[in-house]
């Protein structure tokens, strides 16, 4: 089996936040592996996706939703559309074991969203779990966990 | 600024017409100061759940009829919903949202104390106030006053600022049968908030947010983008028998249902603006059985009881002036009234104490997929509100209406069950928002008038 690089992993995050920016939100979907989670907690520090709130818990099918919705013909909160433009930190190997099949990268975000005349500033600790599969990095669980995780918010439409 | 309605009573009668309102309930700072002090005032409204705040000395902060309101346990194991302001200079004297205070509150600014009940416990270098009047004046004899009444209903905290008026009972009567519903649901009758709440901004009015709870005619005009293509993509996948429908499938496809659906869903008002859709069934008829669960259900109320628990499905319950529940995934969400244009909205979901987790986890995939700032059903619902509060700054056009299904005959101080496409409900609210906005303002003249 192909091993990746610790560079391949740091790559594969800023390439991810590229993808992003850029809309290629299609693309984006073919960065996941078959079971998959994008998760953004509510809670500081939560444990558990499941048994409480989150902002985000979503699968291959959620994602695909949302993505679908973007391009839609009546997708009213987008039109028009909003963009978005992410400003990494260099990622940090937490984790890089290919015994166990474990790699690990933390990413210090701030991530910028616009549509009409308004505009906000997120930021965020950013977690990517990656899995080899066929030979191939694909991301196995990305949790974004962010600073201001317990403010009100308006509406978040793209991807940190 | 000239006022134009303050001290008139008879020009924010004229606001609401049977089937239409003014524009200015929706953006008038005037009208807004006006429903905070007369309608949040004199009315029930819901501050939190007693599992908020299970040990003495918890508390739990909020904004109430847009004052700081803190929701504290005492020593005697009783809840009481206190201002949170200390009577010195001001302070609050919590801001994060939740914590414990110990046995006492301390003022952080002077060291003023106070039980956890409001009464004054103390304040450092005492002597000052020697020979001052100190005693008769607001400051020395308020402590952290409490709020006009308190009701615990099945640990549902609802308070009335007011000291005198309406009981509880009689604000709610029949409707009370729905946040039934919800606690019975649970083998042991009881519920505990899971997790932090949802908190979403809106920039628009509050009643916008109430008025789209029994909006039946919207879901699949404003969620097709979301619900339509989550059908779309479902309808494309390839299935055999042994497929299962994914959990967020049967959450979200509902929101496409035809009109037909949400015409035969029904829907009851009762008195004093509360109502809910889903009579006959709704969105959450058709959710998969949880293993075990009508089991636990049965061992607990016996089967017909049992079953007529679970046969309810309530959609949307509006418990007016301003929280809505959801009974069958026990959900609650707040609008809290900020500013003409401005309204937070905190989604919280609850444990069914003693039922398998799996609900939970419904229940809190219900909450981030329809109702997160990152929810893309939301964000359709926000962009329509905010539409419409900017809309409605047209000079040319005054008037919201509320018409669909109206009679000239009916009467909004009885219960009723109707078509599920009425703006019935809508017209109960603002009946309801009159009533006790103008009779407030009217008794308000007579003080002043006997003074």
């Amino acid at each position: 089996m192909t091993l990746p690089t610790r560079d391949d992993l740091i790559d594969f995050v800023y390439h991810e936040a590229r993808v992003i920016d850029e809309g290629r939100f299609d693309e984006w979907l073919e960065l996941w592996g078959s079971d998959s989670y994008y998760w953004m907690p509510l809670d500081y520090q939560q444990d558990n996706p499941k048994n409480m709130t989150s902002l985000m818990y979503e699968d291959a099918f959620l994602r695909k939703l949302r993505v679908e919705r973007l391009n839609g013909l009546r997708t009213f909160s987008q039109k028009p559309k909003s963009r978005c433009s992410h400003v990494l930190n260099r990622p940090s190997i937490e984790a890089f074991d290919p015994k166990a099949g474990q790699f690990i990268t933390r990413t210090a975000v701030h991530y910028v969203e616009t549509r009409l005349d308004d505009q906000f500033l997120l930021t965020a600790t950013v977690h990517h779990h990656f899995e080899m599969a066929e030979d191939e990095l694909k991301i196995k669980l990305k949790r974004v966990d962010l600073l201001n995780c317990d403010a009100a918010f308006g509406n978040i439409q793209l991807f940190i | 600024m000239t006022m134009k309605y303050k001290d008139n009573p008879q020009a924010v009668a004229d606001l609401v017409r049977p089937a239409e309102v003014h524009r200015d309930l929706y953006i008038d700072d005037e009208v807004f100061a006006l429903e905070m002090k007369h309608l949040f005032a004199s009315t029930w409204v819901y501050v939190g759940h007693e599992s908020q705040v299970p040990n003495a000395g918890d508390y739990f902060a909020t904004d109430v009829a847009a004052q700081p309101i803190l929701l504290a346990r005492h020593t005697d194991g009783e809840v009481y919903v206190l201002h949170n302001r200390c009577p010195h200079k001001g302070t609050k004297i919590v801001i994060d949202r939740t914590g414990n205070t110990g046995k006492f509150f301390r003022c952080p600014y002077h060291a003023w104390s106070f039980r956890t009940n409001g009464k004054l416990l103390a304040i450092p270098l005492k002597k000052g106030y020697k020979d001052t009047g100190f005693e008769q004046s607001e400051a020395g004899q308020s402590g952290l006053p409490p709020v006009g009444a308190v009701k615990n209903y099945r640990g549902f905290i609802f308070v009335r600022m007011n000291q005198e008026g309406i009981s509880f009972e009689e604000f709610f009567g029949g409707s009370l049968s729905s946040l039934d519903n919800m606690v019975d649901r649970s083998p042991v009758g009881k519920l505990e908030v899971a997790g932090p709440p949802l908190r979403y901004m809106h920039n628009c009015n509050w009643k916008m947010l109430v008025d789209n709870q029994t909006d039946t005619c919207h879901p699949m005009v404003a969620h097709e983008s979301s619900a339509g293509t989550a059908v779309e993509i479902w309808e494309s996948i390839e299935k055999d028998e042994n497929t299962k429908t994914p959990m967020a499938m049967e959450v979200i496809a509902p929101f496409m249902s035809p009109y037909e659906f949400f015409e035969d869903m029904g829907i009851r008002t009762w008195p004093n603006g509360h109502g809910h859709t889903g009579v006959h069934h709704s969105i959450h008829s058709d959710y998969s059985a949880i293993p075990g669960y009508l089991e636990m259900m049965v061992e607990a109320y016996g089967e017909e009881r049992a079953k007529a628990i679970l046969g309810e499905n309530r959609h949307n319950t509006v418990y007016f002036p301003n929280i809505m529940i959801k009974g069958p995934i026990q959900q609650l969400r707040v609008f809290i009234p900020l500013a003409a244009n401005k309204t937070l909205v905190e989604s919280y979901i609850f444990r069914l104490v003693d039922a398998p987790d799996m609900l939970l986890e419904r229940t809190a995939m219900y909450n981030r997929l329809i109702n997160a700032p990152t929810s893309i059903v939301g964000h359709d619902d926000l962009e329509m509100y905010e539409r419409a509060q900017e809309g409605l700054h047209s000079q040319e056009l005054e008037w919201v209406n509320v018409q669909r299904l109206y009679d000239a005959d009916e009467n909004l101080d009885e219960e009723a069950v109707e078509n599920g496409t009425t703006e019935r409900q809508m017209r109960n609210q603002f009946h309801a928002w009159k009533k006790f906005v103008v009779a407030s303002m009217e008794a308000e003249a007579r003080d002043l008038t006997d003074a």
